[in-house]
Protein backbone atom coordinates (compact mmCIF):
# COMPACT_ATOMS: atom_id res chain seq x y z
CA UNK A 1 0.00 0.00 0.00
CA UNK A 2 2.82 2.40 0.87
CA UNK A 3 4.88 1.96 -2.27
CA UNK A 4 1.96 1.74 -4.66
CA UNK A 5 0.32 5.09 -3.89
CA UNK A 6 3.61 6.95 -4.24
CA UNK A 7 3.67 8.47 -0.76
CA UNK A 8 6.77 8.50 1.48
CA UNK A 9 7.93 5.04 2.53
CA UNK A 10 6.35 3.93 5.79
CA UNK A 11 9.33 1.87 6.94
CA UNK A 12 10.98 3.42 9.96
CA UNK A 13 8.01 5.71 10.62
CA UNK A 14 5.97 5.37 13.72
CA UNK A 15 2.35 4.36 13.04
CA UNK A 16 -0.19 7.03 13.78
CA UNK A 17 -3.90 6.72 14.20
CA UNK A 18 -5.69 7.75 11.01
CA UNK A 19 -7.69 10.94 11.66
CA UNK A 20 -11.49 10.85 11.68
CA UNK A 21 -11.76 13.59 9.02
CA UNK A 22 -9.36 12.83 6.17
CA UNK A 23 -8.79 16.25 4.59
CA UNK A 24 -6.37 18.31 6.67
CA UNK A 25 -7.76 21.77 5.92
CA UNK A 26 -11.33 20.63 6.58
CA UNK A 27 -10.28 19.04 9.86
CA UNK A 28 -8.59 22.20 11.11
CA UNK A 29 -11.45 24.37 9.87
CA UNK A 30 -13.93 22.22 11.78
CA UNK A 31 -11.82 22.21 14.95
CA UNK A 32 -11.16 25.97 14.84
CA UNK A 33 -14.75 26.84 13.98
CA UNK A 34 -16.01 24.63 16.76
CA UNK A 35 -13.57 26.13 19.23
CA UNK A 36 -14.56 29.65 18.26
CA UNK A 37 -18.21 28.77 18.62
CA UNK A 38 -17.65 27.27 22.06
CA UNK A 39 -15.85 30.40 23.26
CA UNK A 40 -18.63 32.59 21.89
CA UNK A 41 -21.29 30.39 23.45
CA UNK A 42 -19.68 30.39 26.86
CA UNK A 43 -19.27 34.16 26.73
CA UNK A 44 -23.00 34.73 26.36
CA UNK A 45 -24.10 32.41 29.14
CA UNK A 46 -24.05 34.31 32.35
CA UNK A 47 -24.18 31.93 35.26
CA UNK A 48 -24.94 33.38 38.64
CA UNK A 49 -22.59 31.15 40.59
CA UNK A 50 -23.63 32.41 43.99
CA UNK A 51 -27.24 31.55 43.11
CA UNK A 52 -26.11 28.11 41.95
CA UNK A 53 -24.20 27.66 45.19
CA UNK A 54 -27.27 28.60 47.22
CA UNK A 55 -29.34 26.21 45.16
CA UNK A 56 -27.08 23.26 45.87
CA UNK A 57 -28.65 22.92 49.30
CA UNK A 58 -32.07 22.58 47.65
CA UNK A 59 -30.59 20.16 45.14
CA UNK A 60 -29.36 18.03 48.00
CA UNK A 61 -32.82 18.10 49.56
CA UNK A 62 -34.29 16.96 46.28
CA UNK A 63 -31.87 14.08 45.92
CA UNK A 64 -32.58 13.10 49.51
CA UNK A 65 -36.31 13.28 48.78
CA UNK A 66 -35.83 10.43 46.31
CA UNK A 67 -34.77 8.19 49.16
CA UNK A 68 -37.87 9.20 51.08
CA UNK A 69 -40.68 9.88 48.59
CA UNK A 70 -44.04 10.96 49.96
CA UNK A 71 -46.82 9.04 48.21
CA UNK A 72 -49.43 9.55 50.92
CA UNK A 73 -50.08 13.21 51.70
CA UNK A 74 -51.12 14.09 48.13
CA UNK A 75 -52.16 10.61 47.13
CA UNK A 76 -55.55 11.64 45.72
CA UNK A 77 -53.96 14.34 43.50
CA UNK A 78 -51.29 11.95 42.27
CA UNK A 79 -53.87 9.24 41.63
CA UNK A 80 -56.19 11.56 39.69
CA UNK A 81 -53.35 12.99 37.62
CA UNK A 82 -51.95 9.58 36.81
CA UNK A 83 -55.35 8.20 35.81
CA UNK A 84 -55.89 11.22 33.58
CA UNK A 85 -52.46 10.75 31.99
CA UNK A 86 -53.14 7.06 31.35
CA UNK A 87 -56.62 7.79 29.97
CA UNK A 88 -55.16 10.39 27.61
CA UNK A 89 -52.43 7.97 26.57
CA UNK A 90 -54.87 5.16 25.76
CA UNK A 91 -57.44 7.23 23.87
CA UNK A 92 -54.92 9.27 21.92
CA UNK A 93 -52.88 6.20 21.00
CA UNK A 94 -55.99 4.35 19.75
CA UNK A 95 -57.31 7.28 17.74
CA UNK A 96 -53.85 8.33 16.52
CA UNK A 97 -52.97 4.83 15.33
CA UNK A 98 -56.39 4.39 13.69
CA UNK A 99 -55.96 7.64 11.74
CA UNK A 100 -52.31 7.08 10.89
CA UNK A 101 -52.92 3.73 9.15
CA UNK A 102 -54.86 5.21 6.18
CA UNK A 103 -52.45 8.15 6.07
CA UNK A 104 -49.50 5.74 6.00
CA UNK A 105 -51.14 3.88 3.10
CA UNK A 106 -51.61 7.20 1.34
CA UNK A 107 -48.01 8.22 1.99
CA UNK A 108 -46.55 5.03 0.51
CA UNK A 109 -45.65 5.65 -3.12
CA UNK A 110 -46.24 2.02 -4.17
CA UNK A 111 -49.84 2.04 -2.90
CA UNK A 112 -51.16 5.55 -3.45
CA UNK A 113 -51.32 7.76 -6.57
CA UNK A 114 -49.27 10.95 -6.62
CA UNK A 115 -51.89 13.54 -5.49
CA UNK A 116 -52.89 11.49 -2.45
CA UNK A 117 -49.22 10.80 -1.74
CA UNK A 118 -48.42 14.52 -1.67
CA UNK A 119 -51.37 15.36 0.59
CA UNK A 120 -50.49 12.62 3.08
CA UNK A 121 -46.78 13.53 3.09
CA UNK A 122 -47.82 17.14 3.75
CA UNK A 123 -49.91 16.12 6.76
CA UNK A 124 -46.98 14.09 8.11
CA UNK A 125 -44.52 16.97 7.62
CA UNK A 126 -46.79 19.43 9.47
CA UNK A 127 -47.39 17.04 12.32
CA UNK A 128 -43.68 16.29 12.73
CA UNK A 129 -42.55 19.90 12.58
CA UNK A 130 -44.81 21.13 15.40
CA UNK A 131 -43.84 20.13 18.91
CA UNK A 132 -46.40 18.60 21.22
CA UNK A 133 -46.18 21.38 23.76
CA UNK A 134 -46.78 24.15 21.20
CA UNK A 135 -49.73 22.29 19.71
CA UNK A 136 -51.02 21.85 23.26
CA UNK A 137 -50.79 25.59 23.95
CA UNK A 138 -52.81 26.40 20.83
CA UNK A 139 -55.37 23.66 21.49
CA UNK A 140 -55.82 24.73 25.09
CA UNK A 141 -56.53 28.23 23.80
CA UNK A 142 -59.09 26.76 21.40
CA UNK A 143 -60.76 23.96 23.40
CA UNK A 144 -60.23 25.23 26.93
CA UNK A 145 -58.40 23.55 29.80
CA UNK A 146 -58.66 19.83 30.30
CA UNK A 147 -57.64 16.46 28.93
CA UNK A 148 -59.45 16.94 25.60
CA UNK A 149 -56.75 19.34 24.40
CA UNK A 150 -54.11 16.84 25.50
CA UNK A 151 -55.95 14.05 23.72
CA UNK A 152 -56.00 15.99 20.45
CA UNK A 153 -52.34 16.99 20.84
CA UNK A 154 -51.11 13.45 21.38
CA UNK A 155 -53.29 12.04 18.59
CA UNK A 156 -51.92 14.65 16.22
CA UNK A 157 -48.33 13.89 17.21
CA UNK A 158 -48.94 10.14 16.89
CA UNK A 159 -50.08 10.59 13.29
CA UNK A 160 -46.82 12.20 12.19
CA UNK A 161 -44.61 9.66 13.94
CA UNK A 162 -46.45 6.47 13.07
CA UNK A 163 -47.50 7.33 9.51
CA UNK A 164 -43.97 8.25 8.48
CA UNK A 165 -42.35 5.08 9.80
CA UNK A 166 -45.18 2.83 8.67
CA UNK A 167 -45.18 4.36 5.18
CA UNK A 168 -41.46 3.66 4.91
CA UNK A 169 -42.12 0.05 5.88
CA UNK A 170 -44.92 -0.28 3.30
CA UNK A 171 -42.64 1.17 0.63
CA UNK A 172 -39.95 -1.40 1.36
CA UNK A 173 -42.31 -4.40 1.45
CA UNK A 174 -41.93 -7.52 -0.67
CA UNK A 175 -43.77 -6.89 -3.95
CA UNK A 176 -44.02 -10.56 -4.88
CA UNK A 177 -46.49 -11.48 -2.15
CA UNK A 178 -48.71 -8.50 -2.87
CA UNK A 179 -48.68 -9.32 -6.58
CA UNK A 180 -49.63 -12.93 -5.89
CA UNK A 181 -52.72 -11.76 -4.04
CA UNK A 182 -53.58 -9.39 -6.89
CA UNK A 183 -53.15 -12.18 -9.42
CA UNK A 184 -55.75 -14.25 -7.60
CA UNK A 185 -58.32 -11.58 -8.50
CA UNK A 186 -58.49 -9.74 -5.21
CA UNK A 187 -60.21 -6.39 -4.87
CA UNK A 188 -58.19 -3.37 -3.67
CA UNK A 189 -59.35 -3.81 -0.06
CA UNK A 190 -58.55 -7.53 -0.18
CA UNK A 191 -55.19 -6.74 -1.68
CA UNK A 192 -54.39 -4.40 1.22
CA UNK A 193 -55.80 -6.83 3.75
CA UNK A 194 -54.07 -10.02 2.57
CA UNK A 195 -51.11 -8.75 0.55
CA UNK A 196 -49.84 -5.69 2.41
CA UNK A 197 -51.15 -5.89 5.96
CA UNK A 198 -49.53 -9.20 7.02
CA UNK A 199 -46.14 -7.90 5.89
CA UNK A 200 -46.23 -4.67 7.89
CA UNK A 201 -48.14 -5.95 10.93
CA UNK A 202 -45.09 -6.78 13.13
CA UNK A 203 -43.62 -3.35 12.49
CA UNK A 204 -46.97 -1.66 13.10
CA UNK A 205 -47.35 -3.39 16.46
CA UNK A 206 -43.78 -2.58 17.46
CA UNK A 207 -44.15 1.07 16.49
CA UNK A 208 -47.51 1.34 18.24
CA UNK A 209 -46.07 0.04 21.48
CA UNK A 210 -43.18 2.48 21.20
CA UNK A 211 -45.59 5.34 20.53
CA UNK A 212 -47.75 4.42 23.53
CA UNK A 213 -44.58 4.69 25.59
CA UNK A 214 -43.80 8.12 24.12
CA UNK A 215 -47.40 9.30 24.53
CA UNK A 216 -47.34 8.46 28.21
CA UNK A 217 -44.08 10.34 28.71
CA UNK A 218 -45.43 13.34 26.81
CA UNK A 219 -48.73 13.27 28.68
CA UNK A 220 -46.72 13.89 31.83
CA UNK A 221 -45.72 17.37 30.63
CA UNK A 222 -48.90 18.51 28.87
CA UNK A 223 -50.30 19.48 32.25
CA UNK A 224 -47.74 22.30 32.43
CA UNK A 225 -49.78 24.23 29.86
CA UNK A 226 -53.15 23.10 31.17
CA UNK A 227 -53.82 20.17 28.86
CA UNK A 228 -54.54 17.64 31.59
CA UNK A 229 -52.52 14.85 33.14
CA UNK A 230 -49.99 14.53 35.93
CA UNK A 231 -47.95 17.56 34.78
CA UNK A 232 -50.14 20.05 36.63
CA UNK A 233 -49.71 18.19 39.92
CA UNK A 234 -45.98 17.95 39.34
CA UNK A 235 -45.73 21.66 38.56
CA UNK A 236 -47.60 22.54 41.74
CA UNK A 237 -45.34 20.25 43.76
CA UNK A 238 -42.25 22.00 42.40
CA UNK A 239 -43.72 25.46 42.95
CA UNK A 240 -44.43 24.65 46.58
CA UNK A 241 -40.99 23.07 47.02
CA UNK A 242 -42.64 19.79 48.03
CA UNK A 243 -39.78 17.70 46.77
CA UNK A 244 -40.92 14.51 48.44
CA UNK A 245 -44.22 14.63 46.51
CA UNK A 246 -42.41 15.54 43.29
CA UNK A 247 -40.04 12.62 43.84
CA UNK A 248 -43.01 10.31 44.34
CA UNK A 249 -44.56 11.47 41.04
CA UNK A 250 -41.28 11.11 39.16
CA UNK A 251 -40.72 7.63 40.57
CA UNK A 252 -44.23 6.65 39.50
CA UNK A 253 -43.57 7.95 35.98
CA UNK A 254 -40.26 6.08 35.76
CA UNK A 255 -41.83 2.85 37.02
CA UNK A 256 -44.71 3.06 34.53
CA UNK A 257 -42.32 3.82 31.65
CA UNK A 258 -40.13 0.87 32.66
CA UNK A 259 -43.18 -1.41 32.84
CA UNK A 260 -44.33 -0.22 29.41
CA UNK A 261 -40.88 -0.81 27.97
CA UNK A 262 -40.78 -4.32 29.43
CA UNK A 263 -44.27 -5.07 28.11
CA UNK A 264 -43.46 -3.76 24.65
CA UNK A 265 -40.30 -5.87 24.64
CA UNK A 266 -42.36 -9.00 25.30
CA UNK A 267 -45.00 -8.12 22.70
CA UNK A 268 -42.41 -7.23 20.06
CA UNK A 269 -40.54 -10.47 20.69
CA UNK A 270 -43.79 -12.41 20.22
CA UNK A 271 -44.90 -10.80 16.95
CA UNK A 272 -41.51 -10.91 15.24
CA UNK B 1 -55.34 -25.04 7.80
CA UNK B 2 -58.68 -23.74 9.02
CA UNK B 3 -61.33 -24.82 6.51
CA UNK B 4 -65.07 -24.43 6.81
CA UNK B 5 -67.11 -27.24 5.31
CA UNK B 6 -70.51 -26.07 4.02
CA UNK B 7 -72.39 -28.85 2.20
CA UNK B 8 -69.42 -30.37 0.43
CA UNK B 9 -67.95 -26.97 -0.48
CA UNK B 10 -64.70 -26.34 1.38
CA UNK B 11 -63.94 -22.72 2.11
CA UNK B 12 -60.57 -21.47 3.34
CA UNK B 13 -60.67 -19.26 6.39
CA UNK B 14 -57.97 -17.16 7.93
CA UNK B 15 -58.57 -18.31 11.48
CA UNK B 16 -60.07 -21.29 13.26
CA UNK B 17 -63.32 -20.74 15.13
CA UNK B 18 -61.51 -20.68 18.43
CA UNK B 19 -59.02 -18.11 17.21
CA UNK B 20 -61.67 -15.82 15.82
CA UNK B 21 -63.63 -16.08 19.07
CA UNK B 22 -60.50 -15.04 20.98
CA UNK B 23 -60.07 -12.14 18.59
CA UNK B 24 -63.59 -10.94 19.14
CA UNK B 25 -63.23 -11.11 22.91
CA UNK B 26 -59.97 -9.14 22.77
CA UNK B 27 -61.53 -6.52 20.53
CA UNK B 28 -64.53 -6.27 22.86
CA UNK B 29 -62.29 -5.71 25.90
CA UNK B 30 -60.26 -3.16 23.98
CA UNK B 31 -63.32 -1.24 22.87
CA UNK B 32 -64.76 -1.32 26.38
CA UNK B 33 -61.52 0.15 27.79
CA UNK B 34 -61.49 2.82 25.11
CA UNK B 35 -65.14 3.71 25.75
CA UNK B 36 -64.48 3.99 29.47
CA UNK B 37 -61.43 6.21 28.90
CA UNK B 38 -63.32 8.40 26.48
CA UNK B 39 -66.08 8.82 29.04
CA UNK B 40 -63.48 9.99 31.57
CA UNK B 41 -62.21 12.62 29.15
CA UNK B 42 -65.70 13.65 28.21
CA UNK B 43 -66.61 14.22 31.87
CA UNK B 44 -63.58 16.44 32.39
CA UNK B 45 -64.37 18.56 29.34
CA UNK B 46 -66.44 21.71 29.19
CA UNK B 47 -68.31 20.89 25.99
CA UNK B 48 -69.59 24.43 25.58
CA UNK B 49 -66.02 25.57 24.86
CA UNK B 50 -65.55 22.74 22.39
CA UNK B 51 -68.68 23.63 20.41
CA UNK B 52 -67.43 27.19 20.42
CA UNK B 53 -64.04 26.12 19.09
CA UNK B 54 -64.49 27.00 15.37
CA UNK B 55 -65.36 30.59 16.25
CA UNK B 56 -62.39 30.85 18.63
CA UNK B 57 -60.07 29.37 16.03
CA UNK B 58 -61.17 31.93 13.50
CA UNK B 59 -60.81 34.68 16.07
CA UNK B 60 -57.23 33.65 16.94
CA UNK B 61 -56.39 33.33 13.26
CA UNK B 62 -57.55 36.88 12.47
CA UNK B 63 -55.62 38.20 15.48
CA UNK B 64 -52.45 36.29 14.63
CA UNK B 65 -52.22 37.24 10.94
CA UNK B 66 -50.25 38.92 9.61
CA UNK B 67 -47.22 38.16 11.84
CA UNK B 68 -45.46 41.20 13.30
CA UNK B 69 -42.36 41.02 11.11
CA UNK B 70 -40.44 43.89 12.73
CA UNK B 71 -40.42 41.93 16.01
CA UNK B 72 -37.78 39.64 14.48
CA UNK B 73 -35.04 42.12 15.44
CA UNK B 74 -35.64 41.20 19.06
CA UNK B 75 -35.43 37.47 18.40
CA UNK B 76 -31.72 37.29 17.53
CA UNK B 77 -30.46 36.81 21.08
CA UNK B 78 -33.14 34.26 22.06
CA UNK B 79 -32.35 32.18 18.95
CA UNK B 80 -28.64 32.31 19.80
CA UNK B 81 -29.47 31.20 23.35
CA UNK B 82 -31.60 28.36 22.02
CA UNK B 83 -28.78 27.19 19.78
CA UNK B 84 -26.36 27.34 22.71
CA UNK B 85 -28.68 25.40 24.99
CA UNK B 86 -29.01 22.64 22.41
CA UNK B 87 -25.33 22.48 21.41
CA UNK B 88 -23.73 22.81 24.83
CA UNK B 89 -26.34 20.49 26.32
CA UNK B 90 -25.56 17.89 23.67
CA UNK B 91 -21.79 18.17 24.25
CA UNK B 92 -22.11 17.83 28.02
CA UNK B 93 -24.51 14.93 27.70
CA UNK B 94 -22.17 13.13 25.29
CA UNK B 95 -19.27 13.54 27.73
CA UNK B 96 -21.42 12.03 30.45
CA UNK B 97 -23.03 9.39 28.24
CA UNK B 98 -19.79 7.76 27.03
CA UNK B 99 -18.73 6.31 30.41
CA UNK B 100 -22.31 5.31 31.19
CA UNK B 101 -22.53 3.50 27.84
CA UNK B 102 -19.27 1.62 28.47
CA UNK B 103 -20.51 0.63 31.92
CA UNK B 104 -23.85 -0.52 30.50
CA UNK B 105 -22.60 -2.54 27.53
CA UNK B 106 -22.40 -6.25 28.31
CA UNK B 107 -18.97 -6.71 26.74
CA UNK B 108 -17.22 -3.76 28.39
CA UNK B 109 -18.89 -3.42 31.78
CA UNK B 110 -16.54 -4.10 34.70
CA UNK B 111 -19.27 -5.86 36.66
CA UNK B 112 -22.46 -7.19 35.09
CA UNK B 113 -23.96 -7.80 38.49
CA UNK B 114 -23.52 -4.45 40.25
CA UNK B 115 -22.43 -1.69 37.90
CA UNK B 116 -24.49 -2.59 34.83
CA UNK B 117 -27.89 -2.28 36.61
CA UNK B 118 -26.85 1.11 37.99
CA UNK B 119 -25.88 2.32 34.51
CA UNK B 120 -29.17 0.99 33.11
CA UNK B 121 -31.09 2.75 35.88
CA UNK B 122 -29.36 6.04 34.98
CA UNK B 123 -30.31 5.50 31.35
CA UNK B 124 -33.97 4.70 32.06
CA UNK B 125 -34.53 7.43 34.62
CA UNK B 126 -32.94 10.24 32.59
CA UNK B 127 -34.74 9.10 29.47
CA UNK B 128 -38.23 8.75 30.88
CA UNK B 129 -38.42 12.26 32.32
CA UNK B 130 -39.01 15.03 29.80
CA UNK B 131 -36.56 17.91 29.51
CA UNK B 132 -39.31 20.35 30.55
CA UNK B 133 -39.62 18.54 33.87
CA UNK B 134 -35.85 18.53 34.32
CA UNK B 135 -35.91 22.26 33.56
CA UNK B 136 -38.64 22.86 36.15
CA UNK B 137 -36.56 21.04 38.72
CA UNK B 138 -33.32 22.78 37.82
CA UNK B 139 -34.96 26.20 37.88
CA UNK B 140 -36.05 25.49 41.43
CA UNK B 141 -32.48 24.49 42.27
CA UNK B 142 -30.17 26.82 40.32
CA UNK B 143 -32.51 29.59 39.31
CA UNK B 144 -34.01 30.52 35.92
CA UNK B 145 -31.83 31.19 32.92
CA UNK B 146 -29.93 29.65 30.05
CA UNK B 147 -27.71 27.62 32.37
CA UNK B 148 -30.69 25.67 33.75
CA UNK B 149 -31.72 24.92 30.16
CA UNK B 150 -28.26 23.63 29.26
CA UNK B 151 -28.17 21.34 32.27
CA UNK B 152 -31.75 20.14 31.67
CA UNK B 153 -30.99 19.23 28.05
CA UNK B 154 -27.72 17.59 29.12
CA UNK B 155 -29.34 15.38 31.75
CA UNK B 156 -32.26 14.45 29.53
CA UNK B 157 -29.99 13.42 26.65
CA UNK B 158 -27.71 11.14 28.70
CA UNK B 159 -30.14 8.25 28.62
CA UNK B 160 -30.88 8.52 24.91
CA UNK B 161 -27.23 8.80 23.84
CA UNK B 162 -25.99 6.16 26.27
CA UNK B 163 -28.69 3.70 25.20
CA UNK B 164 -27.90 3.97 21.49
CA UNK B 165 -24.17 3.98 22.19
CA UNK B 166 -24.15 0.89 24.39
CA UNK B 167 -26.18 -0.96 21.78
CA UNK B 168 -23.50 0.02 19.25
CA UNK B 169 -20.76 -1.17 21.62
CA UNK B 170 -22.49 -4.51 22.09
CA UNK B 171 -22.61 -5.01 18.32
CA UNK B 172 -18.90 -4.47 17.65
CA UNK B 173 -16.75 -6.99 15.80
CA UNK B 174 -14.89 -8.98 18.46
CA UNK B 175 -12.10 -10.14 16.13
CA UNK B 176 -10.65 -6.64 15.97
CA UNK B 177 -10.69 -6.37 19.75
CA UNK B 178 -9.00 -9.77 19.97
CA UNK B 179 -6.32 -8.70 17.50
CA UNK B 180 -5.48 -5.64 19.58
CA UNK B 181 -5.48 -7.72 22.76
CA UNK B 182 -3.12 -10.22 21.11
CA UNK B 183 -0.52 -7.49 20.57
CA UNK B 184 -0.29 -7.15 24.33
CA UNK B 185 -2.32 -3.97 24.66
CA UNK B 186 -3.55 -2.87 28.05
CA UNK B 187 -7.24 -2.55 28.87
CA UNK B 188 -7.28 1.13 27.95
CA UNK B 189 -5.34 0.59 24.75
CA UNK B 190 -7.84 -2.07 23.72
CA UNK B 191 -10.61 0.48 24.28
CA UNK B 192 -8.84 3.22 22.34
CA UNK B 193 -7.66 1.12 19.38
CA UNK B 194 -10.06 -1.83 19.32
CA UNK B 195 -13.46 -0.49 20.36
CA UNK B 196 -13.50 3.28 19.83
CA UNK B 197 -12.71 3.24 16.08
CA UNK B 198 -15.58 0.82 15.55
CA UNK B 199 -18.19 2.90 17.36
CA UNK B 200 -16.96 6.29 16.10
CA UNK B 201 -19.42 6.51 13.14
CA UNK B 202 -22.30 5.48 15.40
CA UNK B 203 -21.18 8.03 17.97
CA UNK B 204 -21.08 10.86 15.45
CA UNK B 205 -24.48 9.86 14.09
CA UNK B 206 -26.00 9.76 17.58
CA UNK B 207 -24.48 13.15 18.43
CA UNK B 208 -25.99 14.87 15.40
CA UNK B 209 -29.31 13.08 15.77
CA UNK B 210 -29.62 14.12 19.40
CA UNK B 211 -28.52 17.66 18.58
CA UNK B 212 -31.43 17.88 16.14
CA UNK B 213 -33.88 16.66 18.80
CA UNK B 214 -32.36 19.04 21.34
CA UNK B 215 -32.91 22.04 19.06
CA UNK B 216 -36.61 21.13 19.05
CA UNK B 217 -36.74 20.69 22.80
CA UNK B 218 -34.76 23.81 23.63
CA UNK B 219 -37.19 26.00 21.67
CA UNK B 220 -39.87 25.27 24.24
CA UNK B 221 -37.74 25.18 27.41
CA UNK B 222 -38.33 28.89 27.88
CA UNK B 223 -41.99 28.18 28.66
CA UNK B 224 -40.92 27.19 32.15
CA UNK B 225 -38.25 29.91 32.35
CA UNK B 226 -35.12 28.12 31.18
CA UNK B 227 -34.05 30.61 28.52
CA UNK B 228 -34.19 30.62 24.75
CA UNK B 229 -36.95 31.60 22.37
CA UNK B 230 -39.58 29.90 24.50
CA UNK B 231 -39.29 32.80 26.97
CA UNK B 232 -40.40 35.21 24.25
CA UNK B 233 -43.19 32.82 23.31
CA UNK B 234 -44.55 32.58 26.81
CA UNK B 235 -44.34 36.32 27.46
CA UNK B 236 -46.08 37.05 24.14
CA UNK B 237 -48.77 34.50 24.99
CA UNK B 238 -49.24 36.02 28.43
CA UNK B 239 -49.94 39.46 27.00
CA UNK B 240 -52.03 37.92 24.17
CA UNK B 241 -49.78 39.47 21.51
CA UNK B 242 -50.90 37.04 18.83
CA UNK B 243 -48.98 38.63 15.90
CA UNK B 244 -45.76 38.12 17.88
CA UNK B 245 -46.78 34.57 18.75
CA UNK B 246 -47.31 33.69 15.11
CA UNK B 247 -43.92 35.15 14.16
CA UNK B 248 -42.19 33.20 16.94
CA UNK B 249 -43.92 30.01 15.84
CA UNK B 250 -42.70 30.60 12.28
CA UNK B 251 -39.15 31.15 13.54
CA UNK B 252 -39.31 27.95 15.63
CA UNK B 253 -40.64 26.05 12.64
CA UNK B 254 -37.78 27.34 10.49
CA UNK B 255 -35.22 26.40 13.17
CA UNK B 256 -36.64 22.88 13.43
CA UNK B 257 -36.67 22.37 9.67
CA UNK B 258 -33.10 23.71 9.27
CA UNK B 259 -31.73 21.58 12.11
CA UNK B 260 -33.42 18.49 10.69
CA UNK B 261 -31.92 19.24 7.28
CA UNK B 262 -28.44 19.75 8.75
CA UNK B 263 -28.65 16.56 10.78
CA UNK B 264 -29.86 14.53 7.78
CA UNK B 265 -27.00 15.91 5.62
CA UNK B 266 -24.33 15.21 8.23
CA UNK B 267 -25.62 11.73 8.95
CA UNK B 268 -25.72 10.93 5.24
CA UNK B 269 -22.10 12.11 4.97
CA UNK B 270 -20.98 9.94 7.89
CA UNK B 271 -22.77 6.71 7.06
Amino acid sequence: MSAADGSAPLIGKRWKKPPFVQRTWLRWLLILGFGAYLVAAFMTIDVNWSRVYEGLERGKQFVLAFTNPDFTSRSSDIWEGMVESIVMTITSSVVGIAISIPIALGAARNVAPLPIYLICRGIIAISRALQEIIVAILLVAIFGFGPLAGFFTLSFATIGFLSKLLAEDIESMDKVQAEAIKASGAKWTQWINYGVQPQVMPRLIGLSMYRIDINFRESAILGLVGAGGIGATLNTAFDRYEYDTAAAILITIIVIVMALEYLSGIIRARVQ
Amino acid sequence: MPVRDTGGLKLWQRRTQRESLMHWVLWLIGIAIFAYCWQQISEATTWFFVWDAPRITQDIWTRATPPKWEYITQLGKPIWDTLNIATLGTIISLILAVPVAFLAARNTTPSALFIRPIALLIIVSTRSINSLIWALLLIAIIGPGVFAGVVAIAIRSIGFCAKLLYEAIEEIDTTQVEAITATGASRWQVMAYGIVPQIMPAFAGIAVFRWDINIRESTVLGLVGAGGIGLQLSSSLNVLAWPQVSLILLVILAAVVISEWVSAKVRAAII
